[in-house]
């Protein structure tokens, strides 16, 4: 593991168990201790529904994410934290739905730039467009800087979510 | 089966040999943790347990006078037995005067269970009488928290908060009980074990320990440092550091929560470090070579500035949270673990080295001349006023044989008792050190008095906190507690008005006890024993009439009002920086200085 003074963003999967009041320990203890919350999401992902996995985006040196990561193991809800950005190789998506208003010419370009970025459209009126977006947040964020020049309406965003490369769990 | 609770007792009677309900199911989950007393005040959410529990005979209820005491007595119940203490109260308000005491308990690592009555789940979110949401006001003040909503689910919960409280970094943990979910009838099920994810590591990694005992065998000038963590570990882990300090001839400090970890008469004692610690324990923890803290967590009372702190050592920590580890301090070496059982690891693999043990002559040599400076020497005179270091240091001498179990309360008295009266063993001190709760002290004494019915327990006091919960004198009355109260009056909440003597130029803003009760009338109405000294020539016969008194005694001990608590490192300096005279006291501090605490 790199070990860099310099503050970046890391990606945490935290596995939970899924029960109330799970997720406003671990959102208290970031705002509790000063840490901060770039991005966040939220899923239960077990076939009993007892366990929920929670992807948050914070920023830190590697010591600050250190402690980060130690203070969300001691929550007793919290099975698991991986720093997906210190292990290595993983793959970060987002998803979003982006609503544009525009007629003729604006629309048009509404569908290329759409197309460019493989975006999909969902829903469409004579004056709009709803697209669906996925990727990584950086490709999402300027699908939508640029529908902001054409006639943006309202996003819907997920927030990131990640998983580890290869074949074992993170 | 759902019970109509304004039908009256004897028709519900008949349905308990059947089944029984939650309230029941909840004191029978109690007994099978080994509850014998609970601290606790009644109200409307909590009557189901309360007639549950009324004339139990195995468990003792505890009437305190409000629930912050409730809590804290539980606090002194854990600290002096090392079983955890249970604190029952009613929803609301009740509640809600648990939290410093919730707060204070997270803070100190100290095992305690709190069970909250709520209002009836239909009524949950609908800003009932006396509702409030304990679960999320508690939620970042305790270790964990639960609201039952299934009566099925309580036996299990109970079990699990005892689980949580006890092990581990030991902490507070709340169970907040709907009214309904005491009243329904289900069967005694204990249930599956909650939370997976939950499994403290108490070995530590064997070759961390290795590398430990590799750098302590290394060492010319190593210190150990020891924390409440020891005292959490069991007495077992004090023998423990009492053998490591054998082994590698080292000198020993301990922070305000680990006094009694190792004994104070011992001859490598340094007494205690920090803001108000030795110059001794200060001086070797700044220029040791090796650092061994054991269960203890580099608070900002013990460590001053950060950057300067202990600048040329290799630090070794062992702790039992993970997060305790590098989070104020860089270490190079740290061990999840268990005190007890990592220092068990560290011994054994000392000895199967054969290792001899070290000769530290020049070090303690060293030592020699920081002792030499006396930092806790003080002149009291022969007659006259009483100085309040020599109050403690009279009540240690006369009490000692007796070994007491001492509480405090918050300020200078709590730091010259620190300072001045020794603990040998562990579990004898209790005291808020990291909240820093004024009225504290009164409650734990009555917890302690209850778990340890035969001691000698004495909260030393000032006659600001004594205040605080100054209710819990009829507590005591009650159960016949012969709790002992040592006020030091000096008139002022005297930390307040050193910090203003120290850096607001004197300004004494609203730091003044103005309307002081006569406290020995205020005893006697009670029912206690109330003396008052004024004179150092009475000293020793008001503190023999204390202890010759079979119940009660408020001793309200007058002592001289601008006394300084000495050593101090003024906070934000290092522990080279220390002030050692009160000449030095009155002035100013800079804009960015005035903002530390």
């Amino acid at each position: 593991m790199m070990n860099s003074p310099i503050a970046r963003p890391h990606t945490l999967a935290i596995t939970v168990d899924n029960e109330p009041g799970a997720l406003a320990r671990i959102v208290g203890m970031f705002s509790a201790r000063g840490y901060n919350i770039e991005s966040l999401s939220v899923a239960d992902i077990s076939e009993r529904h007892d366990v929920s996995r929670i992807t948050v985006v914070t920023s830190g040196d590697d010591h600050t994410v250190e402690q980060i990561k130690a203070q969300l193991e001691r929550l007793i809800p919290v099975h698991r934290v991986s720093d997906l950005t210190a292990e290595g190789g993983h793959v970060e998506r987002e998803f979003a739905l982006v609503k544009v208003r525009g007629t003729g010419e604006d629309r048009l370009e509404a569908m290329r730039l759409a197309d460019i970025y493989r975006a999909r459209v969902v829903d469409a009126t004579m004056e709009s467009f709803v697209f669906e977006i996925t990727g990584s947040t950086d490709k999402v964020d300027q699908f939508v800087d640029l529908m902001r020049q054409i006639g943006l309406v309202e996003i819907g965003k997920s927030g990131v979510v990640a998983i580890s490369r290869g074949a074992e769990a993170s | 089966m759902a019970i109509n609770p304004l039908l009256p007792r004897l028709q519900t009677k008949q349905t308990d040999d059947v089944m029984p309900s939650g309230a029941e199911n909840l004191v029978k989950a109690l007994l099978e943790e080994g509850v014998d007393t609970v601290f606790g005040y009644p109200g409307g959410a909590v009557l189901p347990i309360y007639d549950a529990l009324f004339d139990h005979p195995k468990i003792r209820h505890v009437l305190v006078r409000h629930e912050q005491a409730a809590v804290h007595a539980a606090e002194g119940y854990a600290r002096s037995t090392g079983r955890p203490g249970v604190a029952l109260v009613t929803s609301g308000p009740g509640a809600t005067n648990t939290v410093t005491g919730i707060t204070d308990a997270l803070m100190d690592s100290i095992p305690v269970v709190v069970i909250t009555g709520q209002v009836p789940t239909h009524l949950i979110g609908t800003d009932a009488f006396q509702e409030c949401d304990t679960v999320g006001i508690t939620r970042h003040c305790s270790k964990h928290n639960y609201l039952v909503k299934e009566p099925a689910a309580l036996a299990s919960t109970v079990k699990s908060a005892f689980r949580i409280a006890t092990t581990g970094r030991p902490g507070p943990v709340v169970i907040d009980i709907p009214k309904d979910v005491q009243v329904e009838d289900v069967p005694y099920e204990q249930g599956g074990r909650m939370h997976g994810g939950y499994n403290p590591q108490v070995k530590g990694d064997l070759s961390a320990i290795e590398t430990a005992v590799d750098m302590l065998a290394a060492a010319e000038r190593p210190i150990l440092y020891v924390g409440g963590g020891t005292i959490n570990s069991g007495p077992g882990a004090a023998q423990l550091v009492a053998e490591v300090q054998r082994m590698c001839d080292a000198p020993v400090t301990a922070t305000l929560m680990g006094l009694g970890a190792f004994p104070a008469s011992h001859d490598a004692w340094l007494g205690m470090l920090g803001m108000h610690g030795t110059y001794e324990a200060n001086m070797a923890m700044n220029q040791c070579d090796v650092m061994l803290c054991i269960g203890a967590r580099y608070d900002d009372r013990v460590t001053g500035r950060v950057d300067a702190f202990s600048p040329a050592s290799k630090k070794i920590h062992i702790d039992i949270d993970r997060s305790s580890i590098n989070k104020n301090i860089r270490v190079d070496l740290g061990i999840v673990g268990d005190v007890g059982h990592v220092l068990e690891d560290l011994t054994r693999i000392w000895r199967s080295r054969g290792l001899k043990r070290p000769s530290h002559e020049e070090w303690w040599n060293r030592i020699k001349g920081w002792r030499a400076k006396g930092s806790l020497d003080f002149d009291q005179p022969d007659s006259g006023e009483i100085l309040p270091q020599h109050a403690i240091r009279r009540l240690y001498e006369m009490t000692r044989a007796k070994s007491p179990i001492i509480t405090t309360e918050v300020g200078q008295h709590q730091m010259w008792a620190a300072q001045h009266f020794g603990f040998d063993k562990p579990n004898k001190w209790l005291t808020s050190g990291g909240l820093g709760t004024m009225g504290y002290g009164l409650p734990a004494a009555i917890g302690a008095q209850l778990g340890n019915p035969n001691a000698l327990v004495i909260d030393i006091a000032g006659e600001a906190s004594i205040q605080m919960n100054i209710q819990e004198l009829a507590t005591a009355v009650q159960f016949n507690l012969p709790v002992k109260v040592f006020v030091l009056n000096n008139e002022y909440m005297g930390m307040v008005r050193q910090w203003q003597d120290l850096t607001y130029s004197g300004r004494r803003a609203h730091s003044y006890s103005d309307a002081l009760p006569d406290f020995v009338k205020l005893a006697e109405a009670y029912g206690w024993k109330g003396i008052r000294v004024e004179d150092v020539g009475a000293l020793d016969g008001a503190i023999e009439d204390m202890m010759e008194t079979q119940g009660p005694v408020f001793v309200d001990c007058h002592v001289a009002k601008v006394e300084n608590c000495f050593p101090m490192i003024p906070s934000g300096a290092a522990h080279t920086e220390m002030i050692l005279h009160a000449n030095e006291v009155i002035g100013a501090v800079e804009k960015d200085a005035e903002a530390l605490v």
